[in-house]
């Protein structure tokens, strides 16, 4: 299974997306509706402003301090009977769960959700060699079967209507054609979920929080897929960038409190699971995972994007991303958060996503642990074109736009009074061409601009 | 009082209207306004596409035509937000005030002698409201508050309208408008529902980019809707009898 790239930039794959307006109009409804529910809840604590200050705290300390708290969540992972591994790379990642797996010449697995894991393409690369791997999220196990990733990092599948899932689930596991209730959806996918638990020997989990103090680490989830694969597995791996440290088991009082409002305006996820040590006869592995984070840590500007706890908050609030759905950022994790993550794993490939915003500020307003993240957009987009990743036409055009408004004398050779302006700036050109002109009028020109008229009536 | 009138690039070429009315607004509350005509553009539309590093000439020359004045007033959510934290110029930023932040904060009007008996729906620019923080946002918990309520509240016979989302992002965006052409249209359109579904029958707001965006839609689409800066609106004439002007 490997899913298709795509090399088209994100105007391009947000406007075909925009073609289907029935599905942008349900699609943002959806989202709008998780964040008037997140508002709701976030509303019905009065300390809810102290908690998100709180939590942006303890977060700015595990960045600071981060080789500390992860050689002491090390050392007590390892007392409570953990091996622990640290990868460096996707690739190592993959190659030591691989490792793990061989060892016990286990040929099949299951995983509840990970984003990290989606981020490494580990599925794809243990089915290479021969390893079944299923996702028991149910939305993941939807994307899996349509060989999609996952749109949202909470709601995988947020952008399929329930009549494509019926269609799907006809597809590939033989219901009547037609089906589109949820509830009868979600029935029937849940018999082969559920089969898929008892013959797997291995299960696979992502990571919310990990205790440094307790070496322990707690896993969310609404459907409890996570603790039934890692219940019924004798081999239970579990995988974490390195980000996802918090101090003290105390502190998960306020991080558990803020991720389901902020997430889908519950009050907390129907099952908080604290892994801790292995059952008698059970073996566990904890991954590190770098991939990236450390070089993120070394950019002053943009390394408290590590704070993240992955809420989605940022993406349901984001009107970009409600119009434009999440596969249209071409990155594991989309959205906002996505847009200011990705550019450190590949400038020139996400050169794109930083400008895909209006810097509008919602996702900062919205974040449990208060990133910046439009004041981060803004960042990555001076960095993108310093790199020189923008476009030597739009290098071209803004020079002569600096230029020319450098000096008021300037402006006035250029043409003042309309003529620069209508040849340099897109809404006044009334062409089909333009694309202020396509589907907008232009405003209309007035006879003298305001410079014009001040010093007419006030007798220069 | 002192006062310099920035004028934003676009809006002294398309809109001198909302600059005439800016600055009568001012005058009328006493204030001794002065227009430095050298001025050209604050650099935003450069900063916000990543060109940051060549805004140098522009910071230069605003910061030697704003010099010397008690405040500098701007009608514009955007740009103002660009010269307070962008500009570099730590003395100008200060001094720096959005029109109708300027009107509440400082001038602290209270009676603005204004009547405008129409329903008026009210475009949240996002710099004013985010960024200036000219009103609560939706997303915290925090009281509520509105400076630009506030003063619509004292425009006699005016009618605001309750929007179903009430600051959400029209799309504008500088450059956004054209790099990202079908999302930013998109995103128009719905603000534009929203005040069509809820009655609006002048839309305003703060910044004239956001409105010049949803000006476009709403005459393309040909929309029962006449488009409206704030300071037109607060600086429009008490009549003795409030009667409906006609909306052509
Ligand atoms: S950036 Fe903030 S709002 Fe967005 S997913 Fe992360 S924690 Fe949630």
């Amino acid at each position: 299974m490997s899913y298709q790239t795509t090399t088209k930039d994100h105007a391009a794959l947000a406007e075909a997306f925009i073609k289907d307006e029935e599905r942008v109009d349900w699609h943002d409804g959806a989202l709008w509706y998780i964040r008037e529910k997140r508002d709701i809840a976030s509303k019905g604590i009065p300390e809810w402003e102290e908690l998100r200050e709180a939590a942006s705290q303890i977060k700015s300390n595990v960045i600071s301090n981060l080789h500390d708290y992860l050689l002491q969540f090390e050392a007590n992972l390892k007392k409570n009977g953990i091996v622990v591994h640290w990868a460096d790379t996707p690739q190592e990642h993959n190659e030591i769960v691989y490792a793990i797996l061989k060892a016990k010449e286990i040929n099949q697995m299951v995983k509840s959700k990970s984003m990290l894991t989606e981020e490494c393409g580990l599925n794809e690369y243990l089915e290479e060699r021969g390893i079944g791997v299923i996702n028991s999220d149910l939305g993941e196990y939807i994307q899996q079967i349509d060989n999609e990733p996952p749109s949202h990092i909470v709601l995988p599948c947020i952008h399929k209507r329930k009549e494509e899932i019926g269609e799907l689930f006809h597809e590939h596991l033989g219901t009547e054609k037609g089906l589109s209730d949820p509830t009868k959806l979600t029935r029937v996918a849940r018999k082969p979920l559920r089969n898929v638990f008892m013959p797997r020997r291995a299960a696979l989990t992502g990571v919310n929080f990990a205790v440094a103090e307790t070496g322990e680490y707690v896993v969310c989830t609404n459907e409890g897929n996570a603790d039934m694969g890692a219940h019924l597995s004798e081999v239970q791996i579990a995988s974490m960038g390195l980000e996802k440290i918090i101090p003290q088991k105390k502190h998960l009082g306020i991080f558990l409190r803020l991720l389901a409002r902020s997430a889908t305006g519950q009050p907390i996820t129907i099952y908080s699971s604290h892994f801790k040590k292995p059952r008698e006869g059970q073996e566990m592995h904890l991954i590190l995972v770098n991939a990236g984070r450390t070089r993120q840590l070394g950019r002053p500007d943009f390394q408290n994007s590590l704070k993240c706890i992955k809420c989605g908050a940022c993406m349901n609030t984001c009107p970009v991303y409600r119009k434009s759905g999440g596969l249209s950022y071409h990155n594991t994790i989309s959205g906002p958060i996505g847009a200011i993550l990705a550019p450190n794993l590949d400038m020139k490939r996400h050169a794109d996503l930083p400008f895909a915003s209006t810097l509008c500020g919602s996702c900062s307003n919205v974040c449990p642990v208060k990133i910046n993240i439009h004041d981060q957009l803004y960042k990555w987009r001076q960095e993108i074109v310093k790199e020189g990743h923008a476009s030597s036409t739009k290098v071209f055009g803004m020079k002569a736009m600096a230029w020319t408004l450098s000096s008021s004398d300037k402006l006035d050779k250029a043409g003042r009074a309309g003529r620069w302006f209508m040849q340099n700036v897109p809404f006044v050109v009334n062409n089909k061409l333009n694309p202020w002109y396509k589907q907008r009028d232009m405003p209309e020109g007035p006879k003298e601009t305001f410079t014009e008229w001040y010093l007419r009536t006030n007798g220069d | 009082m002192k006062i310099a009138l920035f004028i934003p690039c676009y809006v002294d070429q398309f809109y001198p209207k909302v600059g005439v009315a800016t600055l009568e607004l001012l005058e009328k509350h006493g204030c001794e306004v002065h227009f430095p005509p050298n001025q050209t553009c604050c650099g935003q539309p450069m900063a916000n596409s990543g060109f940051e590093h060549l805004t140098h000439g522009c910071s230069d020359l605003f910061a030697k035509n704003f010099q010397g004045y008690d405040y500098i007033v701007c009608p514009s959510g955007s740009c103002t937000l660009h010269i307070k934290e962008h500009l570099g110029v730590p003395e100008l930023a200060e001094k720096c005030y959005e029109l109708t932040e300027f009107l509440v904060d400082v001038l602290q009007v209270k009676d603005l002698k204004a009547s405008f008996p129409f329903r008026v729906g009210l475009h949240q620019s996002c710099h004013g409201q985010r960024g200036l923080k000219l009103a609560q946002m939706s997303e915290l918990n925090a009281p509520p508050f509105s400076k630009v309520e506030q003063l619509l509240s004292q425009v006699e016979g005016l009618e605001l309208v309750t929007l179903d989302r009430k600051d959400e992002c029209c799309g504008f965006g500088g450059t956004f408008c054209v790099a990202e052409e079908a999302l930013s249209v998109r995103m128009g359109q719905d603000r534009v529902q929203d005040h069509v579904k809820n009655g609006t029958q002048v839309l305003t707001a703060s910044d004239m980019s956001c409105l010049m965006h949803l000006e476009g839609i709403i005459r393309r689409q040909k929309l029962p809707i006449r488009v409206m800066h704030l300071a037109e609106i607060l600086n429009s004439v008490k009549v003795k009898e409030p009667q409906p002007v006609s909306l052509s």
